[in-house]
C-alpha cells in the first residue's frame, strides 16, 4: 500500500453516525430534564445530604475534567516529546480535550445550588480559594488548547510554533490536574483528604483516564468515518495505557500505605479497605481488580501486539475503574465521619460519628451521564466540522513517521 | 484703546453640557459607590456594622450543659426560622447537641456545637466567590446574595457546622434571610449582637437555669468570658488544626 500524506477530513455523516448522535442527544436531553427537575425542587430530590454534599454529578464532572487533561497527552507526545507517530492524532487530541472539559464543567455548573448565579462567579473571585484557581485554570486550558489547535491547523502559521504551543498546553494541563487534586488535597477537615499525594494521584489518573477515553473515541470515530486505523498504533497507545494504569496503582498503594502508617488515619483506612461496605467493594473489586489489575493483564499478557478488541476492553475497564476510584475518593471520603475532637467519639441527631448513607438518585445520575454525552457529542461535532481526523491511520502509513 | 480683559478671578463660570453631565456622574458615583463597592466585595449590611476592636466569642461549659436539654437549639430555630421538616439528613442544623465520649475513659459530656467562628476559617478560604466571609469582629457569615451553592465550604468545615438548604423555605425571618440552594450556618445572632443583645441560644440557656453558655468580647480583658477563660482551662474543637475558634469549651 502506498504511503499517503496525512490528509485531514471532516467525518462524513452516515446512518451509524446519525444513530450515535441521536443517542447522545437523547442522553443530553435527559441530563437537561434532570437539571430542570433538580433546579425546580431543590437538591432534596437528589441523594445528597448535609453529610455527603458532593455526589454523582461530581464523580462524573471530575472524571470528565481529568479525562480532558489526559486526552491532551497524545498531542503532547507528538509536539513536546517529538513522537511523530502520534502527530496525526494531535488535532483530535486537542478537540477531545476541550469537549471533555466542557462536559465536566457543564455538570459542575448545573449541579450548583444556584446555577443562575454563574454571573456572580464570573464577577466575584476569592483568590485564596483553590476553586477560583481552578476556574482560571479551566478557562485558560480551553483558550490555550484552542490556540494550540489553531497553530496546528492554520497553514499560515509557521510549524515552528507548534512545539512552544504544545509545551505551554502540557505545562498548563499539569497545573490544571494539580489544581483538581488539590480541591481534595487541601481539605484539612476530613481524614480521607488532606494529603499532598492527591495532586500527583490525580495527574496519574488523568493520564490513564484520558488515554482510555481517547482510544475509545478514536476507535469509534474511525469506525463511523471508515478511516483505516492501524492495529500497531492502537497497540502502542494501549501499551502506554498499561504504563499509566501501573502508575495509578503505584500512587494508590503509596496513598493507603502512608495512611496506614499513621495511627490517626487508621480508622479511615480500615473503613476504605475492609469495613466500608460498598466503598470497600468498589475499591478492591472495581478500582483495583477490574480497573487496574485486569487491564494490566490484558496489556502485558499478550506477547503479540494488543488486539483492537483487547484495547477496547482494557480502555472500558480503565474508565470503569476510574469512576469507581473517584466515587470512593469523593463519596467515601465524605461518608466517613469527621472527628470532632481527637480522642473522643461524637454522637448526635445530626449523624455525628456515623457513616453517612448516600443513595444516588436517578436525576443526579442522568445529569452526570448527560455531561458525558455532551462531551462526546461535542467531540463528534468537532470531527464533523473541523479537519481533525486523518483519512488514513493505517500502520503502513504511519510507519514512515515513527 | 486698551480693552480690559477680566482676570482669572473675574471670569464668569460657564457650565457646558459636558461639564454638567460630568458633575452628575461624579455625584452619582459618590452616592452609589459605597453601596456598589460593598456589593462588589461580597459585603453586606452586617459586614459594615462590625467593630474591629472586638472579637465576639462563646464559652461553653460542658459540665453545666444538661444532656437532655436542647433549649439552645429550640431558641435558635425560633430566632432564625430554620426548623426542619423531620429529615435529619437534609434538614439544616445551625446548632446541634453533641455527646462526646472519651475513648480512653468512657466519660461522656454533652454540649452544643455550632459554627465555631474561627480566626482562620477554612470555609472562608475555600469559598470561590467570597460569599463566606469573616467580619472584623470575628463573626463568620455567608453573604446570601453571592453564595452560588457549590458546597465547598461544607467540605472544608471541620465541625459540620454548615448546612445546605435542600428545599424551598417559607416563613423566613426578616433578619435571617434564607434561600434554597445556598449554604447557611450560625450567625452568632449577628442581628442581636449589633443591637447590643446576646445570642438567642445563650439567652435560652440562661433562662433554662443552666448558665452553660457565656457570650462576650474575647479582646476585652474585663469581659466575663475573658475572665473565665483566664481562670479555668478551656479548649477548642479540633485544636490540632490551630484555627483559633471563637467558641471555646470547658469541662469536656
Amino acid at each position: 500500500m502506498a504511503i499517503d500524506r496525512t490528509i485531514y477530513r471532516e467525518i462524513p455523516v452516515n446512518f451509524p453516525l446519525a444513530i450515535a448522535a441521536g443517542c447522545l442527544a437523547a442522553l443530553m436531553l435527559c441530563g437537561l430534564v434532570a437539571f430542570v427537575y433538580i433546579e425546580h425542587h431543590g437538591h432534596i430530590v437528589t441523594g445528597m445530604t448535609n453529610q455527603v454534599v458532593w455526589g454523582m454529578p461530581h464523580v462524573f464532572a471530575i472524571f470528565l475534567i481529568l479525562s480532558a487533561s489526559g486526552a491532551l497527552n497524545v498531542a503532547s507526545m507528538a509536539s513536546v516529546f517529538d513522537k511523530q507517530v502520534y502527530k496525526p492524532l494531535a488535532r483530535l487530541s486537542g478537540v477531545l480535550a476541550i469537549a471533555l472539559l466542557a462536559g465536566g464543567l457543564a455538570v459542575l455548573v448545573l449541579d450548583l445550588g444556584r446555577p443562575d448565579r454563574l454571573i456572580v462567579q464570573i464577577t466575584h473571585y476569592n483568590f485564596v480559594s483553590i476553586f477560583t484557581w481552578n476556574i482560571l485554570l479551566y478557562s485558560g486550558f480551553i483558550v490555550i488548547v484552542g490556540a494550540y489547535l489553531w497553530v496546528q491547523m492554520d497553514r499560515s502559521v509557521h510549524p515552528k510554533w507548534v512545539r512552544p504551543a504544545g509545551l505551554v498546553a502540557f505545562v498548563w494541563r499539569l497545573a490544571l490536574t494539580t489544581g483538581t487534586g488539590s480541591i481534595f488535597g487541601w481539605l484539612v477537615a476530613r481524614p480521607g483528604y488532606d494529603a499532598a499525594i492527591m495532586a500527583p494521584l490525580f495527574i496519574a489518573m488523568s493520564f490513564s483516564l484520558g488515554l482510555a477515553v481517547f482510544i475509545l473515541v478514536l476507535q469509534a470515530l474511525c469506525r463511523f468515518s471508515g478511516c483505516l486505523l492501524g492495529g500497531a498504533l492502537v497497540s502502542r497507545l494501549t501499551g502506554l495505557l498499561g504504563l499509566c494504569v501501573g502508575v495509578v496503582l503505584y500512587f494508590t498503594a503509596v496513598q493507603h500505605l502512608t495512611n496506614l502508617y499513621a495511627a490517626e488515619h487508621t480508622g479511615f483506612e480500615v473503613f476504605t479497605l475492609r469495613d466500608g461496605g460498598i466503598y470497600t467493594i468498589l475499591f478492591w473489586l472495581v478500582q483495583v481488580i477490574l480497573g487496574g489489575v485486569l487491564p494490566l493483564a490484558l496489556v502485558l499478557g499478550s506477547a503479540a501486539p494488543v488486539s483492537m478488541g483487547r484495547a477496547t476492553v482494557a480502555s472500558l475497564l480503565v474508565v470503569l475503574g476510574g469512576l469507581a476510584q473517584l466515587y470512593v475518593i469523593i463519596v467515601g471520603g465524605q461518608a466517613y465521619p469527621q472527628e470532632l475532637f481527637p480522642g473522643f467519639e461524637a454522637s448526635s441527631q445530626f449523624q455525628d460519628g456515623q457513616v453517612a448513607a448516600y443513595h444516588p438518585s436517578l436525576p443526579e445520575i442522568a445529569l452526570g451521564i448527560g455531561g458525558v454525552a455532551l462531551a462526546l457529542f461535542s467531540a463528534g461535532v468537532g470531527a464533523k466540522v473541523l479537519r481533525i481526523l486523518p483519512t488514513n491511520l493505517s500502520d503502513q502509513n504511519l510507519a514512515a513517521k515513527d | 484703546m486698551k480693552t480690559a480683559t477680566p482676570g482669572p478671578a473675574e471670569q464668569l463660570p460657564t457650565v457646558s453640557r459636558r461639564d454638567f453631565l460630568r458633575s452628575g456622574a461624579k455625584l452619582a458615583s459618590l452616592v452609589l459607590a459605597p453601596g456598589v463597592t460593598l456589593m462588589a466585595f461580597g459585603g453586606s449590611e452586617a459586614r459594615g456594622a462590625a467593630d474591629a476592636g472586638k472579637r465576639w466569642g462563646l464559652l461553653i461549659d460542658a459540665g453545666k450543659c444538661a444532656p437532655d436539654c436542647s433549649a439552645c437549639v429550640t431558641a435558635c430555630e425560633n430566632e432564625n426560622g430554620w426548623k426542619g421538616s423531620g429529615n435529619p439528613e437534609t434538614d439544616v442544623q445551625w446548632i446541634r447537641k453533641v455527646t462526646l465520649k472519651n475513648k480512653a475513659t468512657g466519660r461522656e459530656s454533652s454540649m452544643p456545637v455550632m459554627c465555631q467562628h474561627c480566626e482562620e476559617p477554612p470555609c472562608v478560604d475555600v469559598c470561590p466567590t467570597g460569599a463566606s466571609f469573616k467580619r472584623a469582629d470575628g463573626i463568620v457569615l455567608v453573604d446570601k446574595h453571592i453564595c452560588i451553592g457549590c458546597r465547598y465550604c461544607m467540605m472544608a468545615c471541620p465541625f459540620k457546622a454548615r448546612s445546605f438548604v435542600h428545599e424551598r423555605v417559607t416563613n423566613q425571618k426578616s433578619h435571617a434571610p434564607r434561600g434554597v440552594g445556598t449554604v447557611e450556618s450560625c450567625t452568632l445572632c449577628v442581628h442581636r449582637v449589633d443591637e447590643g443583645r446576646i445570642p438567642a441560644c445563650v439567652e435560652a440557656c440562661t433562662a433554662a437555669g443552666h448558665g452553660a453558655m457565656v457570650f462576650g468580647d474575647l479582646l476585652d480583658p474585663d469581659s466575663e468570658i475573658s475572665k473565665r477563660l483566664a481562670q479555668y482551662p478551656s479548649t477548642a474543637l479540633r485544636p490540632d488544626l490551630d484555627l483559633n475558634p471563637g467558641v471555646r469549651y470547658t469541662e469536656v
